[in-house]
């Protein structure tokens, strides 16, 4: 402690304590009292609650729909973030704040306007139909609701990292011999796979809770096209909260798995290659 | 460590609630599809009841799904009276916290329903696909539109409306289930409120068919002007009560029991009866029944406690968890 250093917010004990109280408000009694809420039912009725048939159809829909939407904006998202990054033309600034329009916008409202474009008599859903496809009112319109809302995720996350790198890295591949796919399966997606990755999670963690713009687009159909989210509104509506807990449990635990199982994977990524290097 | 208090001082500080005081504020509780009625009866009592008492009262609405609305208000929403689609939803408000007492329904004169409705279907014009009746609804490719009976009032008040057509002339529950599991295939999107799915029939243009309560299927004939749609009235269907009640652990709470229940009353006298009748909902009283016999064509009405044995048995029979609209979707697959 000889090297007292001054930062610009006082005091450890007053920040921490501040942080500590804060995280505990605003996260930690919540999810506690969803746990208690939900053990409140015996373990038989929990198995109960999150294992029927009308349950795993739900989740299905809802992983299955979230992983798509997240694997389209894995592909999409960094693509978006290098047009922006690496590339100057004109409206590129108009673009960069539209990236953001599915973070402001309520999902509410994005739902609507999805629904209404994507409906049998929308501006896209009509030449769509008549080329034999249904986007609306089916899973494919989940996955189209949820891909709008994820975007963001995967953009803001790979952009500050592709902003930091250098083109002189790409450069010097290309001195040494590297062709245009080498250089971006040995330099620049090694670079750029962490945030990659970190985005991914998040989008998948947040597409995984969304309702308010799926169900307006989703048609509902048990066992087809009703997300775990509106099956928890529907068991909150009969009055059996604990029930909706039990499922609320289900999709937290997978978003916690899917965060965690990313950091380990960026974990491994990182000691391989400083293991390379050293 | 005693300075990480301070941070938790403020935060206690900042939360406490501020109190203000105001004119009398009553609000309204209500399901999805009564937000014209509200608005025109609300006019007109907030005149009466300057005119009787003096007094200047403010009434605040909100609309939702029925049993939405009664879990909020059950979660500490202070509603000064509950107008909802259903008996069994403010049986719940007794249920959960005894916000009411368990015989509400007995306080005023009608089940306490000032209004009553019924199922009808809304067609296309010209009604294309013939739809005449409730056997229609179950051919192969007729696109059906009702919202989920989990999530709304009005749907399973169309649930029961199909279940206790199909017992009865297909006689016995084994048949009525094959029937409105055969409806419900071909069911293309269930939203989760009466108001969602008119939305979706009317301007998403999905579905050949509408299950619609009557004053939801004559507003949206009265708002696209007559166009486009029309209403067919099957050969019977049910008689649909959307109870009032008072909560009286709120108008207690807050002093507002004497304007709360005026309020209600108001909605059986005969200027509240000719708003009802105004909005599309069927009035109780005679006059105006007969004034307005042409807009609600006499249709024969069973009620949920000559065929379901009330709402409680219902509930627990039809839309509980595993319940035949859980084991329709879930069979077969």
């Amino acid at each position: 402690m000889r090297l007292r250093r001054r930062h610009a917010l006082p005091g450890f004990g007053m920040t921490l304590g501040l942080s500590i109280s804060y995280l505990a408000l605003i996260v930690l009694i919540p999810l506690a009292a969803l746990a208690l809420k939900s053990a409140t039912i015996g373990p038989v009725q929990f198995w109960n609650a999150i294992s029927g048939p009308r349950a795993l159809a739900s989740y299905r829909v809802t992983f299955g729909c979230a992983a798509l939407a997240g694997a389209i904006n894995l592909v999409m998202g960094p693509l978006l973030a290098w047009v922006l990054v690496r590339y100057r033309f004109p409206g590129r600034k108009w673009i960069d704040a539209l990236v953001d329009l599915p973070f402001a916008l309520p999902t509410a409202v994005a739902g609507i306007t999805l629904t209404a474009l994507y409906a049998s008599n929308g501006w896209l859903g009509r030449w769509i139909e008549a080329a034999g496809y249904k986007i609306a009112y089916t899973p494919a319109g989940i996955t189209v609701a949820l891909t709008f809302v994820s975007l963001p995720f995967l953009v803001r996350s790979v952009q500050p990292v592709l902003e930091q790198m250098e083109p002189d890295i790409e450069e010097a591949a290309a001195t040494l011999g590297a062709g245009r796919l080498i250089t971006l399966a040995r330099v620049i997606l090694p670079t750029l796979w962490p945030a990659i990755l970190t985005g991914f999670a998040l989008a998948f963690a947040r597409a995984l809770g969304e309702y308010g713009s799926v169900i307006f687009i989703a048609g509902n159909v048990p066992m087809v096209s009703e997300i775990a989210p509106l099956l928890i509104v529907a068991k909150l509506d009969a009055f059996d909260y604990a029930g909706a807990t039990a499922i609320a449990v289900v999709l937290l635990l997978a978003s916690f798995a899917a965060l965690f199982a990313i950091n380990l994977v960026q974990l491994w990524t990182v000691r391989r290659r400083s293991a390379e290097a050293g | 460590m005693r300075r990480c208090f301070f941070p938790l001082l403020l935060l206690v500080l900042a939360v406490s609630p501020a109190l203000a005081a105001a004119d009398t504020v009553l609000l309204n509780v209500s399901y999805d599809p009564t937000r014209e009625l509200y608005r025109d009866f609300n006019t007109a009592f907030i005149a009466e009841w300057n005119k009787k008492t003096g007094e200047t009262v403010k009434i605040n609405q909100s609309h939702g799904g029925s049993g939405k609305q009664s879990r909020s208000v059950i979660d500490g929403l202070e509603a000064d009276v509950v107008t909802l689609a259903l008996a069994y939803d403010i049986d719940a408000l007794n249920a959960h916290g005894g916000l009411v007492p368990a015989d509400w329904q007995k306080r005023l004169p009608d089940n306490s329903a000032p209004y009553t409705s019924t199922i009808v279907f809304l067609v296309r014009k010209g009604n294309p696909k013939g739809i005449k009746d409730w056997d229609d609804l179950v051919k192969p490719g007729i696109g059906v539109i009702t919202p989920n009976p989990k999530t709304s009032g009005g749907a399973r008040w169309n649930y029961l409306a199909a279940w206790g057509f199909a017992s009865e002339k297909l006689g016995g529950d084994a048949a009525a289930k094959d029937f409105v599991a055969k409806l419900y295939k071909n069911v293309l999107v269930l939203d989760t409120g009466a108001r969602g799915s008119t939305t979706t029939f009317v301007e998403r243009g999905q579905g050949d068919v509408l299950l619609a309560w009557e004053n939801e299927a004559l507003l949206a004939i009265g708002e696209a002007g007559g166009i486009g749609f029309e209403i067919v009235a099957p050969s019977e269907s049910i008689l649909a009560e959307p109870p009032v009640s008072v909560v009286d652990k709120v108008v207690d709470k807050r002093g507002t029991r004497k304007v709360a229940e005026a309020y209600l009353h108001y909605l059986y006298s005969p200027e509240g009866q000719e708003i009802v009748a105004r909005n599309g909902y069927r009035p109780r009283d005679a006059a105006m029944v007969a004034k307005y016999a042409a807009k609600f064509p006499a249709l024969p009405l069973f009620t949920v406690d000559e065929r379901f044995g009330g709402w409680q048995k219902a509930q627990a029979t039809h839309f509980a968890d595993g319940g035949t609209f859980d084991q329709i979707y879930v069979q077969g697959r």
